[in-house]
Order: structure tokens, then sequence, then C-alpha cells
């Protein structure tokens, strides 16, 4: 099981205080969470990737690489990649770059994006999403599987004789997850290709996630993945803690009455009721994210939301250490409980090269695909 | 076999006079649906009860479970009542939020009574205007009858013909009739399974069907 931050990288004013940090600001406090939750003990860190203010993380890769070079441990991934409006080509160039550099440590989640006006400043229709999603990923998936590629599609120019590099390290795909919070769709294309399924459940009732993720099970047995119980589930958090619980609500209520999306709705009292969101001592966020496998079956991947709604990089540094000392390591030793040995872990690089029977190294190298000429080819014509 | 009503009042107060629109033509369309030989199951949906939901349903993108089971049980009926009152020149805002967070296309095909109040017959053409254009969107099935009720329209004699307006009662029962008769018609398989089904496959959704 792992446990992690996912960052949406917004720069929101801190209602507190009325002060909003830099783009600069904001950019230096996602590495410094990244490096607090290595040194924590938890298990990942990914970033979201947004395209408009007020969010700063628009370019993943150069973020993830630069928090590579400066941990050891930690997985890096994202939450979400636009496999819609990015083009598969470059993720694939990309991640397989990232992977290589991050010797192994990287893993994606693949996401629509919901901001409209995203769609067409790169070219595409809001309409077409799920096609999108489908289409892209079919593509970056065999990009990443196959050494030389001819593909032929409705969204992009075609391709042919097209390898993508560098290739995979050890000749393994990083490990992808798809998100979706309400499009059965994506829970499908998840179980079809036996890939992970992350619900964002953050602001929705568990009922909600439990249709989904059920889907997703069902359907990832259907396709000859293993049992339902088998199936790869990421889930959402997002908590808040202090030593009493209602110290935690005095200190959370201002940042969540003006938090962007339910600020101004419903009362925090409710939306702590209906969602994963828990204001409270580090017991209380042990008691209620212990139950959440109740509701989806034994799961991988447990993020939390920490870094939002303008709380202060301090605070937000503090939390995650509770989280990673005090919450966590008893969350482990209680989700390890009655867990069955046939549920497997979450997919690491390293578990998944062994699974694959050792390290494959692609020729691939030795063959300039432009002249199609081989470096000993070109010795013996000289 | 038994059909289910459902009834969407939008009035703000209680007792309020769209409520009792919406009672006068519950009746008459549970009276029309038996005379077909059919029962019917009536569910009210007063949205007074669920306007803190709804406003938050539109800032969070989730519903209450309460407000998710009113969705469902508008939703999935076999007919529906809609009585909104007119303010400003067209439906109530709390009514005109209840139809923006059902999903889209649940309630293509569904047979709909629209019915309004006011305060004078001067807002009648609001139905035609606003609220028949409205289930427009929807894709509902709008029956031709549409019932409004100006507060005088609660002093009329039933039958009676001494002004150039029908009475309400004659109105109420022509609608009633006409929603019974599309209600009692209605496929009973039709629904897909719910949320969370997939309706093509992923083999057609890859190769962009």
């Amino acid at each position: 099981m792992q446990f992690g931050i996912f960052s949406v990288g917004d720069v929101t004013m801190d209602p507190t205080t009325g002060r909003t940090p830099t783009e600069a600001e904001r950019i230096q406090a996602m590495v410094a969470i990244a490096l607090k939750a290595e040194e924590v003990g938890l298990d990942v860190f990914a970033s979201g990737e947004h395209h408009n203010p007020p969010f700063v993380p628009s370019s993943p890769t150069t973020l993830l690489g630069f928090i590579a070079a400066r941990t050891e441990r930690i997985v890096l991934s994202t939450a979400t990649t636009l496999i819609t409006t990015n083009d598969p080509v470059k993720i694939a160039e990309d991640y397989a770059m990232l992977q290589h550099l991050a010797d192994g440590r990287v893993d994606l989640m693949m996401g629509r994006g919901n901001t409209g006006p995203v769609y067409p400043w790169f070219g595409q229709d809001i309409r077409n999403g799920i096609a999108l999603a489908v289409e892209n990923y079919a593509l970056l998936h065999r990009l990443w599987r196959e050494d030389v590629v001819d593909w032929e599609g409705r969204f992009r120019t075609p391709l042919q004789s097209f390898t993508s590099t560098p290739r995979p390290l050890d000749g393994v795909a990083p490990f992808v997850w798809h998100g979706s919070i309400r499009s059965p769709e994506i829970a499908e294309q998840a179980a079809y290709y036996g890939d992970g399924f992350f619900h964002n459940n953050i602001f929705w009732p568990i009922e909600h996630t439990q249709q989904m993720v059920r889907l997703y099970r069902q359907r990832f047995e259907h396709y000859g993945h293993g049992s339902a119980d088998q199936a790869i589930v990421g889930l959402g958090g997002q908590v808040f803690m202090r030593k009493s619980s209602q110290e935690a609500k005095r200190e959370f209520r201002p940042y969540f009455d003006n938090a962007p999306v339910y600020g101004h709705g419903p009362s925090m009292e409710d939306f702590t009721a209906q969602t994963p969101l828990t204001v409270g001592s580090p017991q209380e966020v042990i008691d209620r994210y212990a139950t959440m496998r109740d509701h989806v079956g034994d799961y991988q991947r447990q993020l939390f939301l920490m870094d939002h709604a303008g709380l202060p990089l301090t605070t937000v540094l503090e939390q995650i250490e509770i989280l990673g000392e005090e919450v966590v390591p008893v969350l482990r030793k209680e989700l390890a409980v009655g867990r069955p040995a046939h549920v497997p872990d979450a997919p690491t690089h390293t578990a998944r090269v062994a699974a694959a029977g050792g390290s494959r190294t692609s020729g691939i190298t030795a063959v300039d695909d432009v002249t199609g000429v081989s470096p000993e080819h070109a010795q013996v014509t000289r | 076999m038994t059909r289910t009503l459902a009834v969407v009042t939008a009035g703000l107060r209680s007792p309020s006079s769209t409520r009792l629109l919406a009672d006068r033509l519950t009746e008459a369309v549970v009276r029309a649906v038996r005379e077909h030989g059919q029962e019917v199951v009536v569910e009210v949906v007063d949205l007074r009860e669920h306007a803190h939901d709804l406003t938050n349903m539109m800032l969070t993108g989730f519903a209450s479970r309460g407000l998710q089971d009113a969705i469902g049980t508008v939703t999935g009926a076999d007919g529906v009542i809609a009585v909104t009152p007119i303010f400003s020149g067209s439906y109530g805002g709390l009514f005109k939020t209840f139809f923006d967070v059902v999903d889209d296309g649940s309630l293509a095909g569904t047979p709909v009574l629209i019915g309004a109040t006011a305060g004078s017959a001067r807002h009648s053409l609001a139905l035609d205007h606003a609220v028949r254009p409205l289930f427009a969107y929807l894709r509902s099935v709008v029956v031709p009858t549409a019932v409004f009720a100006a507060t005088e329209d609660f002093g009329r004699a039933t039958g009676s013909t001494t002004t150039d307006t029908e009475p309400m009662a004659v109105r109420i029962d022509r609608a009633a009739r006409e929603l019974a008769a599309l209600v009692v018609a209605r496929e009973q398989d039709r629904r897909t399974g719910g949320p969370g089904t997939l309706t093509v496959s992923f083999e057609d959704l890859l190769s962009g069907q």
C-alpha cells in the first residue's frame, strides 16, 4: 500500500492574511512539499497539470525531474497528465526520459481535464474528450511497447516508422493510472489495459466512489487481468489535523469557507460528512481512512491533498509531518491486517521489471532510423 | 401495471399556490391514468426542501443524499408534473437550478406536464415562452396543454363559461388526460442500467465508433 501527496499547484490567497504567494514561491513550495513527503516516509508525490492561472504546474516533467534529482526513494507521479490535449508522442518521450533520470521512480495518472478553453488552446474540442482519451492512450501504449510504430488515427498526424526515444527504462513502460470521477468509459479503459484506476473522490460521497471502483474491478476481471480484487485501485483524500479536533476545526475553517470549489457552499460539517475530508485529530483521520477499504476493497494507493485553499507552506509541511509520522505508520499496519495475500501491492518499476523477466534493453539505438544505417554497417561500407 | 408520477413543485412558501396547483394536477393525472386501467404511485419533490442542497451542488458538483434521491425520483418516473411560480417574466430560479443539475439526457423522452402560477394572467405566456423551451432542451415530451393559474383563477367556478378563458378545472382535466395517455404508453424497460453503465463496447470506442 502506497501513501502520498498530490498537489493541484494552485496559487490561492491565504484568507487569514490576505496574502497571495507569487508563482516563484508556489513552485518552490511544491518542491519543498515533495522533499518533505520523502523525508517523512511517504511513498508518492504527484503533481497536477494545468494550463491556466491560478495554477503553476504546466510542465510536470520539468518539476518532477528537478524533484527526482533531489530525492532518492519517493515515486513521482502526476494528477493528472492531460491525455486529451497533450500529444501522446510527446508524453511518451517526456515521461520515458523522466523515467530514466529518476531511475524508474515514475508513474503517471491520465486525466481528461475539465477546463473548457484548454481544449481549443491546444487545438482540440472538449466534446471529443472521451474519444481523445481513448485514441491518444492507445497510441501512447503502443509507443512504449513497440520499438517501431506505424499509426493512423482521427486526432493526430499519422506516424510511419516512428520510434519514440528514449525507449522505456529496462524495456518496461511507466505504470499508468487512469483517473476519472464519473465516466464509466475511463474505468473501462483502465480495465481493458489492466492499468490502475484512480478515483479522485475528494469532492464525492463514498457511495459514488464505490460504484465506479466496482465497475472497474468487474471489467478488470472480465478482460482477464486477474480477479476483481486484484485490480489496482487508488483513492484521493483530504485532511487537516491538529492535536485536538476543536483546534483542527478552528484553524481550518477559514480556509474551508473560502476555498476554491467548495467555499461558500456547504458547511464544513456537511462536507466532512459527505466526502473524505477529515478535519480533526490524527486518530480521527486514521479511523476514517482505515474504513475506505470497506467500501472499495483492499487498494493500492492513497493520495492526500494537503496544499490548497491558501494554506501557508509552514502549515502544509507540519501537516505532512503529522501524516507521515503519526497517521500513515498506523494505517499501514491496520490496512495490512486481513489483506489477502493475492491482492497485489502498488506496482513499482522494480516489481514490473521482475515480472517482465528482467531488464530488456532495446537494440533500436544501434540503428539511425533516418539514414537506416547501423554503426557496424557504416564501418563496413566506408 | 403501476406507473410512477413525479411532481416537481418550486413554490417558495408553505402553503403555496404553486403546490396547490401541483396537487390539483396530480389528482387529475392519477384519475386519468386509472381510467386507462393502470395504477400510479405519486412522489412529490418540493424543491423548497432542497434549496440549500441545490446551491451546494452547483458549487461542489455533487448532490447530497436527499437531493440525489429527489433527482432519481424525477429522472426515473414514467411521467413528470413540473410547476413553478413565474418571477420576472420566467420560471423561478429554484426551478431552473433543479433542471440545471439533472444529468444531460436523463429526462429525454419523459412525458411532462408544465404548470405555473403568478399574481395575474399577464404572466401566462411565460409557460410557452420560457418553461416549454427548457423542456425542449431536455428533450422531454411536453403535453400540448400547459396550465397557468393566476390568483383569480382560484376563485372561478368549475364549468363557468362567463369569461373568455376556460376555467382552470377544464384545463387541468385536459392536460391531465394528455399526460396520462403518454404515461400509460411508456415502455417499461427503457433504462440502460443506471449510472456507471457503458452503452458502447470498449472495442467500439477504440475503433472510433
